[in-house]
């Protein structure tokens, strides 16, 4: 089954902002990583998802509903953490998130239960009976991520769930999302502005950039390109790598390293003989994996 | 402020797979969620403090105006007047109640996660209207309840002084449930157009109090037909003709306010108040839904 797909999807606020062009993507459940600088037409994307914005033109189906005429049903399969700050202050995350599992059609001892289970699954326990007010920001992250899963939903829409966390915070929270779309079975989108975040959680990434379609595509996919090799000598690179050249290896040169795709075993065997032969002082040669980063930033045009 | 550390102990994920309740049950949820806002239940002991000292203080005015009449047997207030005299302090209460419904829902940003949820945009500012307007009905209505027991049960005359005090009490609870509807209309739609609670509770102070003066003024036109439409102007004596008209010496020998054969209009204008706010109120919250 498709998770989300889209089809010319654009999308025109009045003024004549772009915000979405032409966007054509097709995903399958997990998590996917929607990634695009701020801006870049995500959160306008997630609203059209929750059917809460119609797109201008073009067509979207989410768990194989249109969210445009079937907003309530989308909706009620669907859990939505907002960006922004969305508490308030002088209730209990308890009361908060009991409340709105009411809203999203729960009867109230279930949602009172189911309550303080999502609140335990995103780790806050004996400080979910205080007013929300007081929690620090990792706190009302988690509180957010708990009211959009307290109803149970098969998608997760999480819009940059970790603005705002420390370091340590942002790990614990990419890890309770990586469980969550792994351990729980609910597809998790995230959204955020951190490739390097998103990349490491995900099974398959989305990008956007004003408003369109940059790539899309399994995450394996993008990493799977050939690794390279990193060779970095003292002095002589010139020459290593006229020399590499003549033995047919693709080199490219990256400041002071040399890059040699990595065919098989055998290269590292053909890098050190030249470098032997040339008598050169070895710095380091290391394994290094494509990064998506690189995927992405060589096609920038400023990289060309 | 205690960081949790991030310890996840694995009991497991439970699907839900039991009913999932329409429309009705979560617009019951939201309105029952309001009317406990109105009152602070729920809440810190400072959102408590002024709901319940209004409702002391018509609950002591309503014992004292029962022990009145039940010691010297003169009816200081009548039930439909009850409201007529308690009008400061609705104002105050709307003033109070309306902006924790709405305007800090509208401050705190929790308005997405309400309109992410199967809620259609309507049933948010209608199931909080209809909470304001329960609290105001159970704020004048409850005393004159307590006034009713108290003249029905002391007044000696039986099951047929029991009957005509019912007879009396009825209109009394209609008017309280017009004041109701009127000024948690107004007074809701006010609240919804700012996220600041204390700009909301001037606004709808200044809507209710400002008006007063324009009544003042027409009033004294040298025209009978402006007199006795000049009090359209302000929704308190608004309420007040409408009552005039439809409950006559219910309000007392002589009428609140003298609108003469205008009793009609007042009643029309009454309803296209509400209608009107109400109109504006689904069309803010159309807006605001989808940002």
């Amino acid at each position: 089954m498709t998770l989300i797909a889209t089809e010319s999807l654009t999308k025109t606020y009045g003024g004549g902002v772009t915000a979405l062009a032409d966007l054509t993507v097709a995903v399958e459940p997990g998590i996917i990583g929607l990634v695009g600088a701020n801006g870049a037409g995500k959160s306008t994307l997630i609203k059209i998802l929750l059917g809460l914005l119609a797109p201008t033109s073009g067509r979207v189906r989410v768990l194989g509903l249109d969210p445009t005429a079937d907003s309530a049903r989308v909706r009620a399969r669907v859990g939505y953490m907002p960006e922004h700050d969305a508490l308030p202050p002088d209730l209990s995350a308890a009361e908060l998130v009991t409340h709105l599992g009411q809203i999203s059609g729960l009867p109230r001892t279930v949602a009172r239960e189911r309550a303080s289970e999502a609140l335990r699954h995103v780790g806050l326990y004996e400080e979910r009976y205080r007013p929300v007010g007081g929690y620090s920001t990792g706190m009302k992250q988690r509180v957010k991520l708990a009211q959009a899963l307290v109803h149970d939903p098969d998608l997760l829409l999480l819009d940059e769930p970790t603005n705002g966390l420390d370091p340590a915070g942002r790990d614990a929270m990419l890890a309770l999302v990586h469980r969550i779309g792994t351990e729980f079975g609910i597809s998790v989108l995230v959204c955020s502005h951190l490739l390097g975040e998103v990349e490491r959680i995900c099974d398959t990434l989305v990008a956007i950039d004003g408003g369109r379609l940059l790539r899309a595509d399994h995450i394996s996919a993008m990493t799977s390109a050939t690794d390279v090799l990193a060779v970095e000598v003292s002095e002589g690179t010139e020459e290593l790598a006229a020399r590499l050249a003549a033995l047919d290896l693709p080199v490219r040169r990256d400041g002071r390293l040399l890059l040699v795709e990595l065919a098989d075993d055998a290269t590292y065997d053909l890098i050190l003989g030249a470098v032997a032969e040339l008598d050169l002082p070895l710095h380091r040669l290391d394994q290094r994996r494509h990064r998506v980063a690189e995927l992405f930033a060589t096609r920038e045009p400023s990289h060309a | 402020m205690p960081e949790p550390t991030g310890v996840i102990h694995d009991i497991g994920y439970q699907r839900y797979t039991g009913p999932r309740l329409g429309r009705r049950a979560v617009f019951g949820a939201l309105y029952l969620h309001g009317l406990r806002t109105a009152f602070g239940l729920g809440r810190s002991a400072k959102a408590k403090i002024f709901p319940w000292l209004v409702l002391g203080i018509v609950t002591l005015v309503a014992a004292a105006a029962t022990a009145v009449r039940s010691q010297i047997g003169e009816v200081v207030m009548t039930y439909a007047q009850f409201a007529d005299n308690m009008s400061w302090l609705v104002i105050f209460f709307v003033a109070v109640v309306a902006p924790e419904l709405v305007s800090r829902d509208l401050r705190s940003g929790v308005l997405p996660l309400y309109f992410s949820r199967p809620l259609p945009r309507s049933d948010y500012p209608l199931a909080k209207l209809l909470a304001l307007a329960t609290a105001l009905w159970l704020l004048l209505g409850g005393p004159q309840l307590l006034m009713f027991l108290g003249a029905a049960f002391t007044g000696g005359e039986g099951m047929g002084g029991v009957w005509d005090e019912l007879l009396d009490l009825l209109p009394g609870l209609l008017y309280a449930g017009l004041w109701a509807v009127v000024f948690a209309s107004v007074g809701l739609l006010v609240a919804s157009l700012t996220g600041k609670r204390a700009f909301a509770a001037g606004g709808i102070v200044a809507v209710f109090l400002m008006t007063t003066p324009i009544v003042g003024v027409l009033s004294i036109m040298p025209s009978r037909a402006v007199n006795e439409l000049a009090f359209l102007a302000s929704p308190s004596t608004l309420v007040g003709g409408v009552g005039g008209w439809a409950l006559g010496d219910l309000l007392g020998p002589q009428a609140p306010v003298p609108i003469g054969g205008f009793g009609p209009v007042y009643a029309v204008a009454a309803v296209l108040l509400v209608a009107g706010c109400v109109a504006l109120l689904l069309l803010r919250y159309r807006k605001v839904a989808a940002r």
